[in-house]
């Protein structure tokens, strides 16, 4: 094989660069779904996870054993084997088994349960007394959860959040390989299969660049609604 | 004003075994006085005040608030009955993401009133408390003493007829102390609340309280009498605990 020098391998970089873009989208895609499921759906169930624990006001042995079960469960699943055990349920959610939109649901059935403990484990830290002096104003479950604990805890939040997303960044460079498209797919079809190394590099370069500018947001924001 | 009527309170103890925390204790306080819960740590003062507002349920007894049977009470009863019960606590637990006025705020909110109604108590509540000036602040910009002062116009802001007060001293320095302790008194000679204010120490029964009850390993030992800052005891637990201020 030739030499590549550094213009040409520019020149291939341009070249690819609507699939490039292409790929980008299909990246986001991923993730916002497997997120956008991990919020509304782990979200709630992190903060009955915790209001389940004993001591805490929706306290129920059973409950909190039965959520804790199941969100260790599908924690336990290599996420290659979750992904090839939800193919059916893939077909019948989206009616094909490829592309981003289908390599969205095993990103969001592993991303519920995690971001379900790291919503619990957040909600942990807010003092119990701050719970009781809301319960001794005669405040509601539902106002304990919305006006004291999400929001003393919501710059924890946001810090798992920011874990949350770069991991599973990660999670849909393996679900691209595997039918669904993206970044990850792009750099292994051209870079590995095709021997363009420039296209892998080029692609680890803007993962790290998209990864370090997630921390630098995520670390701003919970800076900034933390008042302790 | 408050009326407890023969309560006990036991606690499974890890070991599988009972502990009696409060053993048939009953008391009443009058409205507008200011009331003492004294004894020794682990005597059951905490465990006491928290089944005035139900914070614990009692295991037998009754809990009379304004004329209201708590124990009697749905859950949603319940939530209207406390927002007539302010509660003052040792740590303040005070809001940390919300702003002094925001945390003053929140049980006017709780209790659903409006938001010009609540600016303005909010307010007033801030000058009682002579913390006008630290309305956007948060609480960690504050000191201990100013923060209690932010627990003591959270509590007062629905407008109570009694106010609860589990140690609101015990953090503070003695300086501090007496500040925060004439900032209840004035609060009850002024608006008229009934306090019932937990302490270890003599020296806060002397200085704001009308009455006080001694606690001994959960049980009533006497309701003592103060009059121009002395203490009137008889039993011997009493008269420790005077020696030792
Ligand atoms: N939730 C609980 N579970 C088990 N035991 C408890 C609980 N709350 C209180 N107790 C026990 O009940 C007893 C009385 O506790 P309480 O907190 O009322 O004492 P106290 O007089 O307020 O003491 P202190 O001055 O140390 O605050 C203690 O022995 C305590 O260990
Ligand atoms: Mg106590």
């Amino acid at each position: 094989m030739e030499e590549l020098t550094l213009a040409q391998a520019w020149e291939n970089l341009v070249l690819l660069g609507p699939e490039i873009w292409q790929a980008s989208l299909e990246t986001a895609l991923m993730l916002g779904i497997g997120l956008a499921s991990a919020i509304l759906i782990g979200g709630p169930l992190g903060v009955w996870l915790y209001l389940a624990q004993p001591g805490q006001i929706l306290a129920n042995r059973f409950v909190a054993g039965v959520l804790g079960w199941l969100v260790n469960l599908v924690r336990s699943f290599p996420f290659i084997i979750l992904m090839v055990s939800l193919v059916p349920l893939t077909r019948i959610l989206v009616g094909s088994t490829i592309g981003p939109v289908a390599a969205a649901v095993p990103l969001s059935f592993a991303a519920i349960p995690y971001f379900a403990r790291l919503v619990e484990q957040t909600l942990r830290e807010v003092p119990r007394g701050v719970v009781e002096a809301a319960e001794a104003m005669g405040a509601s479950p539902f106002e304990i959860v919305f006006k004291v604990l999400l929001r003393e805890a919501r710059s924890g939040l946001v810090a798992s959040l920011t874990i949350l997303t770069i991991s599973f960044l990660s999670y849909s460079a393996v679900a691209g390989v595997v039918g669904g498209g993206g970044i990850g797919d792009l750099a292994i079809r051209y870079g590995y299969y095709r021997f363009q190394t420039e296209v892998m590099v080029a692609m680890v370069v803007l993962l790290v660049v998209v990864v370090q500018l997630i921390q630098f947001a995520g670390n701003r924001i919970a800076q900034k609604l933390d008042k302790r | 004003m408050i009326s407890l009527g023969s309560v006990s309170k036991r606690f499974r103890h890890p070991d599988g075994g009972w502990f009696d925390a409060i053993n048939d204790v009953s008391l009443s306080v009058k409205a507008g006085e200011v009331f003492g819960l004294i004894g020794f740590s682990g005597a059951g003062k905490s465990t006491l005040l928290r089944l005035i507002n139900l914070l614990e349920r009692p295991d037998a007894g009754c809990v009379l608030v304004d004329g209201r049977e708590l124990t009697a009470l749905s859950a949603a009863e319940l939530r209207r009955a406390r927002q007539n019960i302010g509660m003052v606590f040792q740590q303040f637990n005070l809001l940390a993401n919300r702003t002094v006025a925001e945390n003053v705020a929140f049980p006017l909110e709780i209790a659903g009133w409006d938001k010009a109604a609540i600016r303005a108590r909010v307010a007033e509540c801030l000058e009682v408390v002579g913390l006008a000036d630290r309305a956007e602040h948060y609480p960690a910009q504050l000191s201990g003493g100013q923060k209690q002062r932010v627990g003591i116009a959270r509590a007062l802001a629905p407008r109570p007829k009694v106010i609860l007060a589990d140690e609101p001293t015990s953090a503070l320095d003695p300086k501090t102390t007496q500040s925060v302790l004439e900032c209840l008194a004035d609060i009850n000679r002024r608006f008229g609340v009934t306090i019932v204010i937990v302490t270890h120490e003599m020296g806060v029964v002397r200085a704001i309280c009308h009455r006080a009850a001694l606690l001994e390993s959960g049980r009533l030992i006497e309701v003592m009498d103060v009059a121009g800052g002395e203490v009137e005891a008889n039993s011997a637990a009493a008269r420790e605990l005077l020696e030792a201020a």
